[in-house]
C-alpha cells in the first residue's frame, strides 16, 4: 500500500450505528429489538444457483449473518451406489450435476479401470479429453450467463445458453445423448466421432470465439458489471487452504492448482496447456479467470481436433460386465471441472458391488463455508451474484 | 514421499502403507494419533489441502473407516490417513481446528454415518436430513426397502403386473407362441 492512501485512511471509521454491535468479530443479533429481519433467500428463487436456500439477517439491506440450509436436492446416489453392480452406477454418476456430467463419468470410470488394473487405448483418451474440455466449455457458457443474469442483464445468459446448445447438438452426435451422455464406460467410450464431426466442431469454436468478442465488449468492459463485482466477496490467499477452496475460485487468488497441470491426466501433457491465475482475489478477477479459461479451454479443443487420430480402437476388452468383479482395493481418481478439483473416492470389496463410493465436488465447501463468511457485510442485491461468482452447484453438496 | 513417510514413522506407528499411483498414497494409523499426525503433516510436511473426510462402513469387522485425503501443492501427492474406529461408540476427535470447513464433513458423517465428533461446530445440526428418526440412512444395516414402505404407500387403484405375462398377454398376442420360442410365424 501506498503512504498516501494509509494516511487518508487513517482517521476512517464507519459508522456502524445502525448495525449491530460486534463482539469477538461475530455480531451479536438480538430479533426481539427490531433492528433485523429474518430473510429467506430459496430455495425457489430466481437468485439461487439451484435449490439451496441461504437464511439471512437483514439490517437495512446488509446482511449480517447468513446460513445456507440444503436437502432440497438430495437424491442419496452414495447410498443407491452401494446397491448396485458397477456397470449399473456409471449410469447413475453423470446425474449427479447437470451442467457437467462428464467428469463425474470420467473419474467413476477410472477408478473402476484403475481398480481392475484395465489400460484404455490411446484414442479413448483423447476422445475423453475432447469429451471433458467440451463439457467444461459447456458449464462454463452456462456460468457465463448466470453471473451475468444475476447481475441484471439477461440478454448475455441468452446469448450463451443459446451457443451451449449448438454444443449440446455436437454432444448429441458424439453421444447420443444431450444433458446426460453416459459416454465414458469403464474400458474406453461407447462409440467412435461421427463422420465431419471434427469439421463441425472446428467450426463452432470460431463460432463460440466471435460470441465471446461481443461479451467481452459488453459484459467485462461494462461499468455497471465493474462496479457491482470489484470488490466483491475477496477470497485471501490465506483463505484458499483454510476453506479448501480450489479452482478458478483459489486460482483467482494467486494459487496454482490446476488438477490437468499439476497431477496430470488424459491425453492433457501432450497439449499446450498454461495456468492461468490472477491476485485480484474478487468476484470480478473470478469473472476474468473464467472467461480466459473459456479461451483456453476452446484453445484445447482446436489443439485436441487437430491430434485426435483417425483410427484406433476405442474400447479395452473387459468382462462380462454383469458379474464382474473388482479386486479389493480402493483409490481417488480427480478431474478439473470448471468449478474445480473433482474426485471419486471408490472402494471396492471384492464383490460385484462397490463398498463406497465417494463424489467430492468443489461446491460443498465453496458453497457452505465460504458462502456464508463472505455474504456477512454485502447487500442483499449482491449475493446472488457473490453465490454465482463461487461458481454454486448444489448437487455436488448432497449427492 | 518416501522421507515424509519415514520421518513420520519416527514419530508414531504406521499400520500399513499403500501406493496406489506415483501421486496417491494410502496410510493407516492408530485413532490416537490422529491429531498428532494431521498437524505434522499440515504444518511441517506441507500437506495444507483437506481434499476430503469420509467414512466407510466395514459392518462385518463393527469397524468405520475414516480417511481424510490430504494434499501436498509443492510435491504433488494426495495422501490418504485411514483411520478404524468402533462401530457402536463412533466417536472421534474434531479435526476443526486445523482446517476451519472440516466441520462440513463432521456434520455430515454424523449425521449419515452417525459418528460423533464433540466440539465441532454445529455438528448437532441436520444437514441434509430434517426430523430424521431412524438409524443413519448410510449405515449398512439401514434398510432402504423396508423404510420406503413403512413411510410411502401405494397409489391407491394401482396394480402391478408380472411384465413377462403382461407383455405376452397384451403385446405378443397375435403370435401363435411366446416372444421366449421365437416368432415361428413370420
Amino acid at each position: 500500500m501506498s503512504r498516501i492512501s494509509k494516511n487518508k485512511y487513517d482517521n476512517f471509521k464507519a459508522d456502524r450505528s445502525k448495525f449491530p454491535q460486534m463482539e469477538n468479530g461475530k455480531a451479536i443479533i438480538d430479533l426481539d429489538s427490531h433492528k433485523f429481519t429474518k430473510l429467506w433467500q430459496g430455495p425457489q428463487h430466481p437468485g439461487v444457483t439451484g435449490n439451496m436456500a441461504v437464511e439471512l439477517t437483514i439490517s437495512g439491506d446488509e446482511i449480517v449473518q447468513a446460513k445456507t440450509h440444503v436437502g432440497y436436492l438430495h437424491r442419496g446416489f452414495e447410498k443407491l451406489l452401494e446397491r448396485r453392480k458397477y456397470i449399473q452406477c456409471f449410469t447413475i454418476v453423470c446425474r449427479i450435476c447437470v451442467p457437467e456430467p462428464d467428469t463425474n463419468e470420467y473419474c467413476y470410470s477410472t477408478a473402476v479401470e484403475e481398480l481392475a488394473g484395465i489400460e484404455i487405448p490411446e484414442k479413448a483418451k483423447w476422445i475423453r479429453t475432447l469429451n471433458m474440455e467440451m463439457s467444461r466449455l459447456a458449464s462454463f457458457l452456462m456460468w457465463l450467463g448466470g453471473q451475468a443474469g444475476s447481475l441484471g442483464m439477461g440478454a448475455i445468459g441468452q446469448w450463451t445458453v443459446g451457443m451451449r446448445d449448438f454444443w449440446l447438438d455436437l454432444f448429441e452426435e458424439m453421444t447420443g445423448g444431450r444433458i446426460y451422455h453416459m459416454y465414458m464406460i469403464p474400458g474406453g467410450v461407447r462409440k467412435d466421432l461421427p463422420e465431419g464431426f471434427i469439421m463441425r466442431a472446428k467450426h463452432l469454436v470460431v463460432e463460440t470465439r466471435k460470441l465471446l468478442f461481443d461479451i467481452e465488449k459488453s459484459f467485462f468492459n461494462n461499468a455497471i458489471i465493474k462496479s457491482r463485482l470489484k470488490c466483491l466477496g475477496i477470497i485471501t490467499p490465506e483463505m484458499v487452504d483454510e476453506y479448501g477452496i480450489v479452482g478458478p475460485n483459489a486460482r483467482a487468488s494467486g494459487k496454482e492448482y490446476d488438477v490437468r497441470m499439476n497431477n496430470p491426466y488424459l491425453k492433457y501433457p501432450e497439449l499446450d496447456i498454461k495456468m492461468i491465475t490472477s491476485m485480484g482475489g474478487d468476484a470480478f478477477t473470478r469473472a476474468e479467470v473464467r472467461y480466459q479459461e473459456i479461451h483456453q479451454t476452446l484453445d484445447l479443443i482446436s489443439q485436441i481436433l487437430d491430434k485426435i487420430p483417425e483410427k484406433g480402437e476405442i474400447q479395452a476388452k473387459i468382462p462380462n460386465v454383469v458379474n464382474w468383479k473388482i479386486p479389493t482395493g480402493e483409490t481417488y481418481v480427480k478431474a478439473e471441472s470448471t468449478r474445480g478439483e473433482h474426485g471419486f473416492y471408490v472402494v471396492s470389496d471384492g464383490t460385484k458391488y462397490p463398498r463406497r463410493v465417494y463424489n467430492r465436488g468443489a461446491s460443498y465447501t465453496q458453497a457452505i463455508s465460504v458462502l456464508e463468511k463472505l455474504a456477512v457485510n454485502t447487500s442483499i442485491s449482491d449475493l446472488a451474484g457473490l453465490m454465482v461468482s463461487l461458481h454454486t452447484c448444489p448437487p455436488e453438496i448432497e449427492r | 514421499m518416501e522421507q515424509i513417510l519415514n520421518r513420520l514413522k519416527q514419530k508414531i506407528e504406521i499400520k500399513s502403507v499403500i501406493n496406489k499411483r506415483a501421486d496417491l498414497y494410502f496410510i493407516t494409523i492408530k485413532k490416537e494419533h490422529i491429531e498428532l499426525v494431521l498437524s505434522h503433516l499440515k504444518q511441517q510436511e506441507n500437506f495444507t489441502h483437506l481434499a476430503f473426510l469420509q467414512a466407510v462402513d466395514y459392518i462385518e469387522d463393527d469397524k468405520f473407516q475414516l480417511t481424510y485425503m490430504l494434499y501436498n501443492y509443492d510435491i504433488k501427492v494426495n495422501l490418504g490417513i485411514k483411520v478404524f474406529i468402533d462401530r457402536d461408540k463412533s466417536e472421534m476427535t474434531s479435526i476443526h481446528k486445523l482446517w476451519p470447513h472440516a466441520w462440513q464433513y463432521q456434520r455430515e458423517l454424523k449425521e449419515l454415518f452417525g459418528i460423533d465428533f464433540p466440539g465441532s461446530p454445529r455438528v448437532d445440526e441436520s444437514f441434509v436430513l430434517e426430523g430424521w428418526e431412524e438409524i443413519p440412512p448410510m449405515r449398512r444395516d439401514f434398510d432402504t426397502l423396508a423404510y420406503s414402505v413403512k413411510t410411502f404407500y401405494q397409489r391407491p387403484g394401482r396394480t402391478t403386473n408380472d411384465p413377462k405375462r403382461y407383455m405376452k398377454e397384451k403385446l405378443y398376442k397375435n403370435f401363435a407362441k411366446s416372444p421366449e420360442s421365437g416368432r415361428n410365424d413370420e
